[in-house]
């Protein structure tokens, strides 16, 4: 399969990871060897094998629609990097271009 | 003070109860213990010495009221810092989480804190909970007990530490792939992984979803099942936690009767890889259990070598959605917000400078794992060899009460040894991981050292699904035995630790 | 300014095909998977919790109640329900959400393979429902420091995490053909049809201008009946029933214009602009746009039992249409007379104004014309114009018993809508009611003969039906005031 470090940077991307050329240099290689011993799960045909999602069997957990106490507004804040008028701030959203 | 160092929690949980001993004493002796030595093996990433004390002062004033309060009640413990606390850092071992406060007790903090036991502060681990060594974590690793120049496991080196090391006689673990019962393993103390859904994962910082499960950690059988029993119990803030009452564990701990029991030896646990003198202990081990009047039998597991592939895949695919909170947004370390990034940039440049390299390597590998025209091969594939694996444990189960194995191939390995090669540090998991997989419960517990190296050996025992009880009869048992032989528990044999002396 | 091609030139070279995915608040007390309140107009933030603000270490719960509302949505849209489906998780990192998650279905809705039928002309349109499924609403963001609070340009943003985490239902048409020129109205006729079931679920409160209900329209254009999908837009921000229809009907115009210059459609989601009734290109939709779902390990599956849903399919409303031709029948209305009924969205207030009593062709005559008028003025919907319909009842029935005329009517329709109360109290206030007394009435015919002797004289020669300008000339004294039968009779009296 061979990760390209041009399809680690495009993964990062997705995950929203910042990777230095460095990094991407080190993690291609390694994600490769991973991904080559991961890549065990295909060895044993599966076809008629369900999948399991959840360890246990469980089906139908469900809450009354009562309301419940939420945060005060100042502990929902406390730990923002950034606040203002009682709201999250946040950087621009959009990009420069767009 | 080495007296009350040296007391099981129940003694301790009994002496203050009877007045004999007052919880601030005990926690006093605690905090002095971990001043004196957590330079050395840096269990802690936060000690609560004035909560701590506060805490223990209340126990001490409502049972001088005449309050009966439970078994643990005013024995200190250690919290692996996976578990929110209100009044104290978070961090899950992460950078992006230094100084973070969270606003709401974890399930398992919040049934501690109402038993009556102390909470001294929260233990190291591998950041995010993603390794087998506490050398993943951003705080720097914590050492081994038994041998400062090896690690403690992980990713609850900390909390395994903290207890080997005598700075706490109880602790908090959770366990995706091992990460309770590998440090168990390695420090020469027991640690359970109860079955999937049987102690709430509310408020513990999600690694793996399907896979965590918190668990107790300490140094005798019973005080790991007067723990476990304070933990456990349905939750209706986690979905996933089973509505039933939990398995009679402390009633197990104290029988410690194996007569009759049927004991599987998987054949695919051992052999190649397996460090000799770990096997050596192993197969002392089972003979034991034969003189204690168990029945002994091979059972093959085939699938179970596929089981290293199917978790890490499965888990890197969860871990890479959990961690996605992590973005800076609304807490954590935010970098680069200086009017010319955008929120995406600042995102990355946040997540960039506050994950380490193994966060960053598993939540890639999921990434890609999820991704669109990989998932049927990737993710979907590892979810049915889950349904091989759970079927492979049912037909075990048919032929033995517990199946057995090494918790690990090998005893604690050197620092530094393994953090260049991701693939030697993962086989760690090997014998811990199907039972992450199929949600049975499980448990290390110390039997002895290896001939190799004087490091402690784990015995590994795996139950079916609510049949957490099991494990403990199996490691009274043992635990009675080899303390005969002994002459005291395995720590006793540890190392002097030389901050200590002085 | 983006070319256009005139609409029935478009519908004649192309063949317009369209889906629908409209977005359903439910009106839980509680959101989706935590306990916060939905309530509408909360201080910021002051509705949040570790679950909605997506802190470490918390974990979602269903609301049994959301589920409940799901499938009966789904089976009112006439779809299976699913015997075992799961939450999946959709990955795309956005600042409105905080895990970076939204909780929602994949593969496995809760509801699927359904239909709504829809009239458009006397004609029905059957639009078949692909899925209707779980999920959870995002936060609201607050755009600072760019022009008009529009995202572009912005330097900043505020996020308040109230709305994060209200239970949506999404519900998904299959492509909808073969509508040909009439595509925007089945588009204005299906989501009015499914607002109206919606409504009468009682599951929401369905108000599109609150967002309750939002729609997005993927809108494709292709050579003919029977050639490929074309390339499609998806026109978001479309938050009335006339810019569905108006939105559908752009993109027609539009993507007709680029096709016929020879370029291709891009792939794209675009905002609707109320003002400008035009479109713009918003996010690229990456070709690469992906999600990677997989299921919810938070949350275990739900299987809803077959008893409970047919116990569910027991609470069921009448479906719409069929509601509309019992209740034409009821009424007596002709075909014509309930169209507009419909079209004017007036089925309610009217079912509302009759069942307080009041005659159905008097309640169809106030809410289609002069309240119609009145709400069409102010730009709000019927049923927000400020008269209810009891007071509609009230404002007949002093019609009915002669205390004002309809002229006067209007008038106190003009007093509630201001504000001064109850029809009654309105009359008083404004001293409406008809005189009929016939002292003041007498004197006033005499001024009006005495005004007008050349008028009285034809009268008394026989020409009875010259009274009406007597009769005006008395309504104009008495400011509208008078009993115009009551004036005639005086008349013919006096002058015979
Ligand atoms: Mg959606
Ligand atoms: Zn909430």
């Amino acid at each position: 399969m061979a990760l390209s470090v041009s399809d680690v940077e495009r993964l990062g991307r997705l995950a929203r990871i910042e990777l230095s050329p460095d990094e991407l240099e080190q993690l291609a290689p390694q994600l490769d060897v991973i991904l080559e011993a991961v890549a065990r799960v295909g060895e044993i045909d599966t076809s008629d094998v369900p999948a399991t999602s959840h360890p246990q069997p469980l089906t139908n957990v469900f809450r009354d629609d009562v309301v419940a106490e939420s945060l005060p507004v100042a502990d929902a804040l406390a730990m923002a990097p950034a606040a203002e008028e009682d709201r999250f701030r946040v950087p621009r959203i959009l990009g420069e271009s767009q | 003070m080495t007296e009350i160092l040296h007391r099981t929690a129940a003694e301790l949980g009994a002496d203050i109860a009877a007045g004999r001993l007052t919880s601030e004493e005990v926690t006093r002796a605690h905090l002095d213990r971990i001043d004196a030595v957590d330079a050395d093996i840096r269990a802690f990433l936060h000690v609560d010495r004035e909560g701590a004390l506060e805490q223990a002062r209340s126990v001490d004033a409502r049972i001088a009221a005449g309050e009966r309060l439970g078994p643990l009640a005013g024995v200190p413990l250690a919290l692996k810092d996976v578990m929110t606390q209100v009044g104290v850092p978070t961090t899950a071992g992460s950078k992006m989480l230094e100084g973070y406060h969270a606003p709401y007790n974890a399930t398992v903090t919040q049934r501690l804190l109402d038993a009556g036991v102390v909470i001294l502060g929260k233990t190291n681990m591998d950041e995010f909970a993603m390794g087998s060594s506490t050398e993943n974590s951003g705080f720097g690793p914590t050492h081994n007990p038994w041998n400062l120049e090896r690690t403690p496991g992980g990713s609850g080196g900390g909390s395994a530490a903290a207890v080997a090391a005598f700075e706490a006689p109880l602790a908090i673990g959770t366990d995706t792939g091992g990460s309770i019962r590998q440090p168990g393993a390695f420090t020469g103390t027991v640690g359970v992984k109860p079955t999937y859904g049987g102690v709430s994962r509310y408020g513990q910082i999600a690694l793996a979803s399907s896979l965590d499960q918190p668990g107790p950690v300490a140094r005798t059988v019973l005080d790991t099942a007067l723990l476990h029993e304070i933990i456990a119990g349905h939750d209706p803030l986690d979905s996933t936690s089973l509505d039933e009452p939990t398995p009679p564990v402390v009633d197990a701990a104290r029988s410690g009767d194996v007569s009759g029991m049927r004991i599987g030896v998987v054949t695919e646990l051992g052999g190649e890889g397996y460090a000799p003198g770990v096997e050596a202990a192993f197969g002392r081990t089972v003979d034991q259990l034969a003189d204690l009047g168990a029945e002994i039998v091979e059972v093959s597991c085939p699938n179970f070598e596929y089981a290293l592939a199917a978790y890490y895949l499965i888990l890197p695919a969860e871990c890479s959605s959990n961690l996605a909170r992590f973005e800076a947004m609304r807490f954590g370390r935010r970098v680069g917000d200086d009017g010319t990034h955008s929120a995406e940039d600042v995102m990355k440049l946040s997540r960039g400078a506050g994950f380490g390299a193994e966060v960053k390597r598993r939540i890639i590998i999921g990434t890609y794992a999820l991704s669109a025209g990989y998932y049927d091969a990737y993710y979907g594939s590892a979810q049915k060899i889950r349904t091989l694996i759970q079927r492979d444990f049912d037909a075990a189960f048919e032929k033995a009460d517990v199946l057995v194995s090494p918790t690990t191939p090998t005893t604690a390995f050197g620092l530094g040894e393994r953090t260049d090669d991701p693939l030697a540090m993962y086989k760690n998991d090997l014998c811990t991981i199907p039972s992450n997989l199929a949600g049975n419960a499980s448990a290390s517990f110390p039997v002895g050292l290896s001939e190799d190296d004087q490091m402690p050996v784990g015995f590994h025992v795996m139950a079916p699904a609510r049949a957490d009880d099991r494990l403990y009869r199996v490691g009274s048992a043992l635990e009675r035995a080899n303390e005969e032989v002994w002459g005291g528990p395995l720590l006793s044999r540890a190392p002097e630790l030389k901050g200590a002396a002085k | 300014m983006t070319d256009l091609v005139d609409f029935d030139e478009a519908v004649d070279r192309y063949d317009p095909v369209m889906g629908l995915e409209v977005h359903v608040e439910l009106n839980t007390a509680s959101k989706m998977f935590c306990g916060c309140s939905t309530a509408f107009g909360a201080a910021p933030n002051s509705q949040t919790c570790p679950v909605c603000l997506g802190l470490p270490g918390a974990m979602p719960t269903v609301n049994g109640k959301a589920v409940e509302s799901a499938i009966r949505i789904g089976l009112a849209l006439n779809c299976e329900i699913a015997e075992w489906c799961r939450f999946a998780r959709k990955n795309y990192f956005y600042p409105d959400m905080p895990k970076n998650y939204q909780i929602s279905q994949y593969d496995e809705p809760i509801a699927f393979d359904g239909y709504l039928d829809v009239e458009v002309d006397g004609e029905i349109h059957r639009v078949e429902i692909e899925r209707a499924h779980m999920e959870e609403d995002t936060g609201k963001s607050t755009h600072v420091g760019g022009a008009t609070g529009r995202i572009q340009g912005a330097s900043h943003s505020l996020m308040d995490f109230n709305r994060c985490g209200v239970p949506l239902i999404e519900i998904v048409t299959k492509p909808i053909v073969g509508a040909g020129a009439k595509t925007p109205e089945v588009a204005r006729a299906y989501v009015k049809t499914l607002r109206d079931l919606i409504k009468a679920l009682g599951v929401s409160e369905a108000r599109m201008e609150q967002g309750n209900l939002r729609c997005d329209a993927n809108v494709s254009l292709r050579a003919s009946a029977d050639a490929e999908f074309g390339t499609r837009t998806e026109t978001k921000n479309v938050n009335s029933l006339r810019s569905v229809e108006r939105a559908v009907r752009h993109e027609v115009e539009r993507q007709a214009a680029v096709l016929d210059a020879g370029q291709d459609v891009a792939l794209e989601t675009r905002m609707w602009h109320e003002d400008t009734g035009a479109t713009t290109a918003g996010r690229p939709k990456e070709s690469a746009e992906d999600y990677r779902y997989f299921p919810e390990p938070d949350l275990v599956p739900v299987a809803p039992s077959r008893e409970w849903v047919e116990q569910l399919r027991g609470t069921l409303p009448e479906p719409p249409t069929q509601r509309i031709r019992r209740l034409t029948e009821a009424w007596g209305f002709s075909e014509l007379e309930m169209r507009d009924v419909v079209a004017a969205d007036a089925v309610d207030p009217i079912a509302e104004t009759v069942e307080a009593g009041c005659a159905p062709q008097s309640a169809r005559k106030w809410w289609l014309t002069e309240l119609a008028r009145r709400a069409n003025e102010q730009g709000v919907e019927l049923t927000e114009v400020g008269m209810t319909p009891q007071q509609v009842e009230s404002l007949q029935k002093l019609v009915d018993d002669k205390v004002i005329n309809d002229k006067l009517a209007r008038q106190v329709i003009d007093g509630v809508l201001a504000g001064e109360g109850e029809p009654a109290e309105v009359v008083d206030a404004r001293g409406l009611a008809v005189v009929s007394d016939d002292g003041a009435l007498s004197a006033a015919v005499d001024d009006a003969i005495a005004a007008n002797p050349d008028i009285a004289e034809k009268i008394r020669g026989g020409k009875v039906q010259a009274a009406g300008a007597l009769i005006g000339a008395v309504m104009k004294q008495m400011k509208g005031q008078a009993d115009a039968a009551r004036v005639r009779e005086l008349i013919v009296e006096k002058l015979s």
